[in-house]
């Protein structure tokens, strides 16, 4: 942790710059790192008797020889992926709208507009889509007032309210990123589009979607992750047969009490969500530092 | 009869709610010509131009280019160019992606838009830069990519929007002179918007100077300078000494204008301009038209105490004030090195004929800044 630097410029100095460094450190080190390390020991080991623990790889054998483990982990990946798309295209003229239509207060006012759903936590958001889809839920006791069902529809627990879940909680996170880098967008470049001759479609994918990639690469990178990581909208909405990636790691730690094959998949999300990360950078020709920064 | 202007405007107004931002502007440019429009920040010609590209739609009157109506025609429609006044190049393409731009949005095949743009970049003088990034170019080098960008689509009118601005000052010294030429060589006809006026003399061959939505005179550069039909003119183009008085007595040539410190001008009387006895009026004279000394059958003379000596050149000066009156002005030091040697505290003759003293009616409005 005590880097010794090439420039000495006095102990007290540096001493200095450690302790302003400290809480990163400190936070980077015990809950970042050393959990990590432990969850990677944890996974690479097998319980042969009571208190008795060796090396091996069995855990990650396991979730290539079970097709259901692996299936669920792609379709995971997949959903997500779909999931961060949907978001952006929705996200997307949204932001612009936000960012460059809107002119004074109905800027902020819209701005605020998405915010506000987010200032109650996730769980109660989700269930007030289920209130909206279940059997007996507001939906279903419209369709079937205005005579265009039969009876109660059940719109609940299938993978089109997964989506619809996972888009509505992740749209901050995309628009966010969105408005700020189109309102960096100087509004005579796209004036200039048009006066040389472009239409509505050849501005935009000439002019406002490269100027907004890192925008858009940072706000489907956090989507992704979070959408991949999250347990609680595909488990309400999805039910039981939700097959999400999470679920298993949740029943591998509860409900079977191995620790070892839930460490080896919490490992695998996290090289699942680095790589999909690393694809979609170098896919859209950006650096992470460019789009963090 | 229409064709041989490029550009027309017939009455056309713009309002905002209840603020006129460009009012009844009637104006036809020849075609091949460098036509600029001079005013003051806020007078409208930013507005007046935004609407020649199309980006707003008048509230009423008509704009021809090239003899037909382009009311309704969207910017992307309209055989006009415009260059921003941040040039907006965008930087997300190199200089040859960002000349071509324009030609692929008309469809035009690769060989020929590589043909183009390279002949283009060679007429501004940077045959080289296509592959350059944006952000590697001088401030003169992004001006001629901008305007590169603009004639490769032969324009019928190319707008320019204070272009100049953000230059240094030697540098725009110099991008004016290039401007002129680069305009000259292929003719095509420009319309330059600035609120300096140096810039718009030294390159048009007509200048309508604007104000308050209006225009108050067009004219070669000569015409504004020399003949001003307005006060605002005569105030806003070159630099003017200006008094505040009442016409006195006066015959046809001339008149005397009563200064309210005490003083008398001698002004000439302008044909076009009724003045009557008691009226409120403005007189301007100009620095270089003021003689040190040397009262040759000048009509008005003062003597006046030197407060400060500013020397810049060619382009000297003298502040003074008059030792009647208290009226401070400004009077340029001949070109030829005389009265070098005149120093602050130092009490000299001045004196101006009655043919350099104009005289305008009070500007009611008191818009003039």
């Amino acid at each position: 942790m005590n880097k010794s630097s090439s420039i000495t410029t006095g102990g007290t100095f540096r001493f200095g710059l450690l302790l302003l460094a400290m809480p990163l450190l400190l936070w980077l080190f015990l809950l970042v790192i050393l959990p990590h390390v432990d969850l990677f020991l944890v996974s690479m080991r097998e319980r042969i008797s009571y208190g008795k623990y060796e090396f091996s790889l069995i855990n990650y054998i396991e979730f290539f020889a079970e097709p259901l483990y692996w299936n669920t982990y792609v379709r995971t990946a997949v959903m997500s992926i779909f999931a961060t798309a949907l978001t952006l295209i929705i996200g997307f003229p949204v932001s612009y709208y936000i960012a460059k239509v809107m002119r004074g207060k109905g800027k902020n006012v819209l701005f605020l507009m998405c915010l506000i759903p987010f200032w109650v936590s996730e769980l109660v958001r989700t269930f007030g889509w289920m209130i909206l889809l279940r059997e007996s839920g507001v939906i279903s006791n419209f369709l079937q007032w205005a005579g265009l069902a039969d009876g109660p529809v059940e719109m609940l627990y299938n993978d089109a309210a997964i989506m619809v879940g996972l888009v509505y909680t992740s749209m901050l996170f995309m628009v966010v990123p969105l408005v700020s880098v189109l309102d960096s967008l100087d509004d005579s470049l796209i004036e200039a589009g048009y006066d040389l001759g472009g239409n509505a479609f050849t501005v935009t994918r000439d002019i406002v979607i490269p100027h907004a990639m890192p925008g858009i690469a940072s706000g489907c990178i956090v989507v992704f992750m979070l959408t991949l990581g999250n347990y609680l909208t595909p488990n309400l909405l999805g039910g039981k047969d939700s097959l999400w990636f999470t679920e298993q790691i949740y029943t591998q730690f509860i409900t079977r009490f191995n620790w070892e094959s839930g460490s080896a998949f919490g490992f695998l999300l996290l090289i699942l969500s680095s790589v999909i990360a690393w694809v979609g950078l170098k896919l859209s020709k950006q650096t992470l530092s460019e789009t963090v920064g | 009869m229409a064709d041989q202007f490029d550009l027309e405007c017939r009455n056309v107004v713009k309002t905002f709610d209840d603020f006129t931002a460009v009012n009844d502007i009637s104006l036809a440019i020849p075609k091949g010509s460098f036509f600029s429009i001079l005013g003051p920040s806020g007078c409208g010609k930013t507005t007046l131009l935004r609407m020649l590209a199309g980006f707003q739609a008048p509230t009423s009157g008509d704009i021809l280019i090239k003899g037909s109506s382009v009311l309704g025609v969207p910017p992307n429609r309209r055989p006009v160019n415009m260059v921003f006044q941040h040039l907006a190049l965008f930087p997300m393409m190199n200089v040859a992606e960002n000349v071509a731009y324009g030609l692929k949005r008309r469809g035009v095949d690769k060989q020929t838009i590589a043909k183009k743009v390279n002949e283009t970049l060679a007429r501004v003088g940077l045959p080289d830069a296509g592959p350059k990034q944006v952000n590697q170019l001088s401030g003169g080098q992004k001006q001629r990519i901008a305007i590169a960008r603009c004639l490769v689509l032969d324009p019928a009118v190319l707008l320019l929007d204070e272009p100049l601005g953000a230059l240094d000052l030697k540098l725009r010294e110099h991008m004016k002179v290039e401007l002129k030429q680069l305009q000259h060589e292929i003719g095509t006809t420009f319309v330059y918007i600035t609120h300096d006026q140096s810039e718009a003399l030294v390159m048009s061959d007509q200048v309508a100077v604007m104000n308050a939505g209006r225009f108050e005179q067009v004219g070669a550069p000569q015409d504004l300078y020399y003949n001003p039909k307005t006060a605002f003119v005569a105030g806003f183009v070159g630099e003017s000494n200006r008094w505040t008085g009442t016409i006195g007595s006066g015959d046809d040539n001339k008149v005397e204008v009563i200064l309210p410190t005490g003083g008398k001008v001698l002004a000439k009387r302008d044909v076009h301009m009724p003045l009557v006895e008691g009226q409120n009026v403005e007189i301007f004279v100009r620095p270089e038209a003021i003689a040190i000394d040397g009262a040759c059958g000048a009509e008005n003379t003062i003597s006046a105490k030197v407060e400060n000596v500013l020397f810049n050149g060619a382009a000297s000066s003298l502040q003074v004030r008059d030792v009647a009156t208290g009226h401070e002005m400004t009077v340029a030091l001949p070109q030829t090195g005389a009265y070098a040697s005149v120093r602050a505290g130092d009490e000299i003759t001045l004196g101006w004929t009655v043919e350099n003293t104009r005289c305008f009616a009070a500007n009611q409005s008191g818009a003039w800044a």
